[in-house]
């Protein structure tokens, strides 16, 4: 399969948009490029096994490669493994339901849409580069996009978060800048920024040392590493319902993937060495995430902390460096994915409707709007890990996982990460009881109208994928298990772990 | 032979050509209208720059006065490039103004200068087409002829011009005495780093510092930017800036190459302080004029940074940049040029709401201004990157920090003005402007120029294959 077909199809649906005439237009041609790549996602995840069925053992599969840049041995190099497939099939559902769930946008739909296809574009080309220029590239690309949707769309204090978001995300792909020409260097720029070849060699503990920090670092502050989790917050609640969805559903996610597939995978012996204070910076961000979120009272501003409490299981679970718990860090990226995605777009439909997002000014919904508040309590209990949905298998994937590493610190970030189940279970039980249960508070929210079509196929769609890897968790984790053997082979005796 | 002559010479024959036809015309008649000339100037440019795209024989002529290669030609073609995007862009204001032909027989003056200095073996040739181009400038610095800060801005030039060419002559002169010679090859042959020719070294430097407003010698660029009409303002900070970038790397890598060691701590020097200098005050500005003029400082600091590589990828990088720069610098200022001229409105308030009334304008501006901050998938995000780069070769990791951490910091000021375009609003927003056919040109040579410089990987290794380095 030509890879480069999920790179181009948002840029054509986004072409497609500029010559739509009436928004109704522009609408639905955004949802059929938005479909085809979902097909093309789920296309490429059947290939992908049919691949491996028939024993195809490559690292990378469907891989293309061309020169791009020759004197700085810079190239257009893309390929996946089961860990980019699920991103990519990540990517693809929460772009789909984010497109559904802007159907009454406005003012500027059509600039709305194309800098959201744009955003996707950027993500589906972080997640297959496999040249270190491409990655820092990609990671970049959602900058602008981030901000002008931010800034145009949003609310509340949007043109503060919107600068805040872009500076502090700038602030990270500069340290990733640093790291990466460090490494293009300390391999004697022979082999430029080929993934796949500095992936091969050993660097210098020396250099790992060094460089270890820029990219850990970089790439943490995209996915909210304590204390550079402050854009989250702002970020998230400032959005329009969508970006919030992609933001937090995709966008943090380019931190986790580039935290372990960069920093992690090349760079072994530093991990190791560096745990600790990831372990951490993760078990605060952890417990901060969730007693920050006990003092809210926007539903946003809940999902928002809850998202950096959340994200901390990423990096607490890369941080361990046991094969289970960086398996569960991923299961994590993809389950925080779908749910907060879901999240959001049910806030977001409830605020569309109510146009408050204060859970004191809400109640009783259940009655006026029942699908919406199924959806949103649905979210809310796979939120708090509750069995059969995605978040108790992420979860528990990277609590065992966590526990296989031995010492007092490791076991007491554990223990203290799962207590911090408990704060999520009271605040997420707060916030749904009171929004949805009760007495109507306001009178003119009982002639309020429940989701229509839109709204409600991206509640399923997003629901259905959630459900799927909590029953029947075995196909994700089977997909992830090569890309993760991968990374435990080479880190070989480094991470001195079993 | 002199078709030989000719040939290595044709760029520099056909500016010369255009002002002698200028200057017949305005001495056989004077009540031709201005559109006319306006438009045979840009299509003789236009000539001058598809010609060069086929670049005659490497050349040297005149014993070793004059120097051509396919890379000067190139270098040349781009500042041929920018001149006619600058005419295009200035059209609206040109045609207004009495004093058309002096206008263009001064900018083509200054050209010729350019042109002459980047062909430069020889100190005496490099000398002449400096004061070539610098002199001209003094009087296009001043052409609002009915404002005041117009001559203010002049006088600051000539001043600042003269002391700069002052300590440059000083340098040349005690190279001279050091050397006995003033051609670059020879001088190179005969430095060895002794204190005395350390000091030629840092006045000749000073005197490129001015001219490419580096810290600590930046103070004119902001008064002179802002008191310029905006077309010279263009002008200054890409042709001007470009071509004498140009010579600095000549001078630096050849000239200078015996003691590349002394100069390169001096330039991580030079290089932070101006990046960090530009960027800071860039900060606090509300007039866009003077925001681009802070800003091209700091992009100096960055073009320093790509010097310093002192590599072969250090050099073409420095021209690639000037290429991607030529055409996000113009893309922003052409801008702020058309609604300067339409409307008199300079400042970052007015600008507010500029979306809701000009959909291309706020994008021609919104593009330019992404690239001058390095934001993929524009040109400027791989000039920055192959600047810093080139710059990290010598493995400074914290001169590379710094400069990554002024990119976060110049981002700041590039997303305010994106802020008011595009998120603000205001009572009187500028009003729906009608865009001329010649600006409406000049903007879309912008936007392709920096969408498809970054992203046609060919360009820069065209610019890498001509390039030496020490």
């Amino acid at each position: 399969m030509n890879l480069s077909l999920l790179i181009i199809m948002p840029l054509i649906t986004a072409l497609a948009v500029v010559f739509c005439r009436t928004m109704g237009g522009i609408r639905w041609v955004s949802l059929a490029g938005v479909s085809v790549q979902l097909l093309l996602s789920f296309g490429l995840l059947a290939l992908y096994w049919r691949e491996r069925a028939a024993g195809n053992g490559a690292a990378m599969l469907f891989e293309y490669s061309h020169a791009w840049l020759p004197s700085w041995n810079i190239r257009y190099h893309v390929g996946v493994d089961g860990i980019s497939v699920a991103m990519i099939l990540l990517t693809a559902v929460v772009m789909e339901a984010a497109i559904l769930v802007s159907w009454s946008i406005k003012p500027m739909g059509k600039e709305y849409f194309i800098l959201l296809h744009f955003l996707s574009a950027g993500a589906y080309g972080f997640f297959l580069s496999l040249d270190l220029f491409t990655v820092f590239f990609f990671l970049e690309v959602s900058v602008i996009p981030k901000f002008m949707l931010i800034g145009i769309w949003g609310s509340g204090r949007n043109h503060y978060s919107a600068m805040k978001l872009a500076l502090m995300l700038m602030g990270g792909s500069a340290l990733v800048f640093v790291g990466l020409v460090g490494l293009y260097y300390s391999v004697g720029g022979l082999h430029g920024f080929d993934w796949v070849a500095i992936g091969q060699m050993h660097l210098p503990a020396e250099v790992q040392r060094r460089f270890f920090p820029f990219l850990f670092l970089g790439f943490g502050i995209f996915t909210a590493l304590f204390p550079f989790h402050t854009w989250v917050p702002d970020g998230h609640s400032s959005a329009p319902t969508a970006v919030s969805m992609f933001l937090a559903g995709v966008s943090m996610k380019l931190g986790g993937y580039g935290c372990l597939r960069v920093a992690v995978f090349l760079m072994p012996v530093a991990a190791k060495e560096y745990s600790p204070v990831i372990i951490l910076l993760a078990t605060i961000a952890i417990l901060y995430g969730a007693f920050a979120t006990m003092m809210q009272s926007d539903l946003k501003y809940i999902n928002a902390y809850s998202s950096v409490s959340h994200c901390g299981f990423i990096l607490l679970g890369i941080g361990m460096l046991t094969r289970t718990a960086i398996t569960g860090a991923v299961m994590q990226m993809i389950s925080h994915g779908l749910m907060t995605a879901l999240f959001f777009a049910a806030i977001g439909m409830i605020y569309d409707r109510t146009h408050t997002r204060l859970v004191g000014q809400l109640g009783g919904l259940l009655k006026v709007m029942p699908f919406i508040s199924t959806v949103f309590v649905f979210a809310g209990l796979c939120s708090l890990g509750l069995p059969g949905l995605s978040g108790f298998v992420a979860e528990i994937t990277v609590f065992m996982g966590s526990w296989q590493r031995a010492g007092e610190l490791y076991r007491l970030a554990t223990i203290l990460a799962c207590a911090s189940i408990v704060v999520t279970a009271v605040y997420i039980l707060r916030a749904t009881g009171q929004t949805i249960m009760g007495p109507v508070k306001v009178a003119s929210y009982n002639g309020l109208g429940d989701a229509t079509w839109n709204e409600r196929l991206a509640g399923v769609l997003l629901g259905a994928c959630i459900i799927a890897i909590g029953v029947a968790p075995f196909w994700l984790s089977d997909l992830l298990e090569p890309g993760v053997r991968a990374i435990m082979d080479h880190a070989g005796n480094a991470f001195g772990i079993k | 032979m002199w078709a030989d002559i000719v040939l290595s010479f044709r760029q520099e024959l056909i500016v010369t050509g255009i002002i002698f036809l200028l200057l017949f015309i305005k001495i056989g008649s004077t009540d031709r209208g201005s559109g006319v000339v306006l438009r045979l100037v840009n299509l003789l440019l236009l000539v001058n720059l598809v010609l060069g795209f086929f670049p005659g024989p490497d050349a040297i002529l005149f014993s070793g006065m004059f120097h051509t290669n396919r890379l000067v030609v190139l270098e040349k073609n781009m500042l041929n490039l920018a001149t006619l995007i600058i005419s295009l862009q200035g059209y609206e204001w040109l045609r207004g103004h009495r004093q058309v032909f002096e206008f263009y027989m001064l900018l083509l003056a200054t050209l010729l200068g350019f042109f002459f200095m980047i062909s430069a073996g020889n100190l005496l040739m490099f000398y002449l087409g400096l004061e070539l181009s610098a002199i001209p400038l003094a009087a296009l610095a001043s052409f609002d002829l009915e404002k005041r800060r117009s001559s203010e801005a002049a006088m600051k030039f000539i001043l600042s011009s003269a002391f700069s060419s002052g300590l440059l002559l000083f340098g040349i002169s005690l190279l001279y005495g050091a050397t006995g010679t003033l051609d670059f090859g020879a001088i190179a042959s005969r430095l060895d780093g002794t204190a005395f020719q350390l000091f030629a070294f840092v006045l000749v430097l000073s005197g490129f510092g001015f001219k490419v407003s580096a810290v600590p010698f930046h103070f004119w660029t902001a008064d002179v930017y802002e008191g310029s009409p905006v077309t010279v303002t263009s002008y200054l900070s890409v042709v001007s800036k470009g071509g004498v970038f140009f010579v600095f790397v000549v001078t630096l890598y050849t000239v200078f190459a015996p003691m590349a060691g002394s100069w390169y701590r001096i330039l991580v020097l030079l290089s932070v302080l101006t990046m960090v200098t530009g960027n800071l005050f860039a900060l606090r500005q509300d007039n866009l004029k003077r925001l681009l003029a802070f800003s091209s400082i700091a992009q100096s600091g960055f073009i320093l940074a790509g010097i310093t590589g002192s590599s072969r990828g250090g050099e073409a990088s420095v021209v690639y940049f000037i290429l991607v720069y030529i055409f996000s610098n113009l893309g922003a200022f052409g801008v702020v040029s058309f609604v300067s001229a339409r409307t008199g409105r300079e400042s970052i308030q007015d600008y507010k709401g500029l979306y809701a009334t000009n959909r291309w304008l706020s994008w021609v501006i919104a593009i330019s201004l992404f690239s001058l901050a390095g934001i993929p998938p524009t040109a400027g995000f791989f000039g920055k990157f192959f600047l810093l780069m080139a710059g990290a070769g010598k493995g400074n990791y914290v001169f590379i920090v710094i400069a990554a951490l002024n990119m976060v910091i110049s981002l700041y000021y590039y997303l305010r003005v994106i802020k008011a375009i595009f998120m603000d609003s205001q009572p009187e927003p500028i009003g729906k402007l009608k865009i001329p056919l010649m600006s409406n040109i000049a903007f879309l040579v912008c936007v392709v120029g920096i969408i498809m410089t970054g992203l046609v990987g060919e360009i820069y290794e065209y610019i890498y294959s001509l390039s030496k380095g020490v």
